[in-house]
């Protein structure tokens, strides 16, 4: 094995790529303007860790009154009802709709818990530049990044629900302030995914495998760039 | 600084590669950390106009129509989603009200809106005014326009108000549906192609 000393990185080359882009400069200062786009040149999301850390910290803060406050007060004739995001799936799941049950458990409380998990797990081996893991842990962090818009869906809910039962004195109902606590923790951990660099997984890491990976067959007259081969 | 052509660095490990050349239907994807690194769009960026031109008129039909309506004891009430954000804001819930109507309304008709105005020229190649800008705001828009999920809403709040009352389902449901599959297929292409589209009709001599 003759495994290049230095890792083949954009930093380790000198390298940065615009992030809106995607065009490669060489020896570009941090923050300086890509000529083609105008967008401020970083090899790293600036601040990454300390903008992940606080985002992360306020939406674990914002979880508990989340799930602990009501997010939809009923009231009808008889009776008024409030109802917490878990009450919520327990109706779904006692009136026989299982389905549904388990979509909005899933939404709405597994995925706002795995989000939070995952991003702690995330910034903390970033943090202490460990090699455990590396790449599961950017898997983990694309699939954070992918299912994080899908709880929004509660919020959904309570607004549709809010708006079109109100037939005064009869059933009406409210939006209740758990659901701002929600929300608030959903765009919480889309802004602390967004500020999380997983490139900071890599940092340090050994030299890169030597082609690309291109799926599908790959037709003999183009064949795979391998210029980094190691064999 | 200078540029470094046919090289790319990956998104999620900075590692280095030289420009992968795509068939169309193949994607790259960096073999350290499988992140993707590029794809061929094929003919997918001369599909993008009409499908936002279609896109803006299910939108228009999506918000002025109502998306369901109870029946309960002889009486009505309906909705459109502009009604429903009205009155969350009458709630003291504005924050919320906000979030709502900029993941649902303002965010994707920006999307159509900046899409469209920049399509239009790009297809005589030209670089309209405030393109790049306005292609930097497309793609921070990307993570923000939640109308698949609000989809996702709509059917659960359907299925739980029926429980209670008769449901009748407005005219804007289907559109919804509609926008839905049409921003999906928009979005999939990712807006740093239009970059690439730009680079191209720069680099055609003017006429």
């Amino acid at each position: 094995m003759s495994a290049p000393s230095t890792p083949p990185t954009g930093s380790s080359l000198g390298l940065t790529a615009c992030h809106h882009c995607g065009t490669v400069w060489k020896d570009a200062s941090n923050g300086s303007r890509c000529s083609h786009c105008g967008t401020a040149l970083h090899q790293r999301k600036a601040h990454s860790l300390q903008r992940t850390w606080a985002l992360l910290l306020a939406a674990l803060v914002m979880y508990i009154p989340a799930n602990m406050l009501p997010v939809m007060v009923s009231s009808s004739l008889i009776k008024t009802q409030t109802d917490t995001i878990l009450s919520g799936v327990i109706y779904f799941w006692v009136t026989g709709a299982w389905g549904l049950a388990v979509v909005v458990f899933v939404a709405s409380f597994i995925v706002p818990l795995f989000k939070l998990a995952a991003l702690l797990l995330l910034v903390i081996t970033a943090q202490r530049r460990s090699s455990w893991r590396r790449s599961e842990r950017t898997k983990l962090y694309r699939i954070v990044e992918l299912i994080g818009r899908w709880s929004m869906l509660d919020v959904f809910v309570v607004t549709l629900m809010a708006g079109v039962v109100r037939i005064e004195g009869f059933a009406e109902i409210t939006a209740g302030i758990g659901i701002a606590a929600f929300a608030a923790v959903v765009v919480l951990t889309m802004l602390a995914a967004l500020s999380f660099d997983p490139r900071l997984i890599w940092d340090g890491a050994d030299a890169p495998a030597p082609a690309v990976h291109i799926s599908e067959p790959i037709p003999a007259d183009n064949p795979p760039h391998g210029q980094h081969s190691q064999s | 600084m200078h540029e470094v052509p046919h090289v790319v660095l990956c998104e999620g490990c900075d590692a280095a590669y030289p420009q992968p050349r795509l068939q169309p239907q193949q994607i790259a994807q960096c073999p350290r950390c499988g992140t993707e690194l590029d794809r061929h769009t094929g003919s997918q960026s001369q599909r993008l106009l009409p499908l936002a031109i279609a896109g803006l008129l299910m939108f228009a039909v999506a918000n002025l129509f109502p998306i369901v309506e109870m029946v309960l004891a002889g009486q009505h009430s309906e909705t459109t989603l502009l009604g429903a954000v009205m009155v969350l804001t009458g709630e003291d819930m504005t924050s919320v009200a906000l979030l709502v109507l900029a993941t649902t309304m303002v965010f994707p008709l920006l999307q159509l809106l900046i899409l469209i105005y920049v399509l239009v020229p790009l297809a005589g190649q030209r670089k309209p005014l405030g393109f790049a800008w306005l292609v930097r705001v497309l793609q921070s828009l990307q993570p923000w326009g939640m109308v698949e999920v609000f989809m996702l809403g709509v059917l659960v709040a359907i299925v739980k108000l029926s429980s209670s009352a008769e449901v009748i389902v407005g005219p804007a449901l289907g559109a919804f549906v509609a926008l839905t599959v049409l921003l999906t297929a928009l979005l999939s292409f990712q807006p740093r192609n239009l970059w690439h589209m730009a680079f191209a009709a720069a680099a055609e001599p003017d006429a």
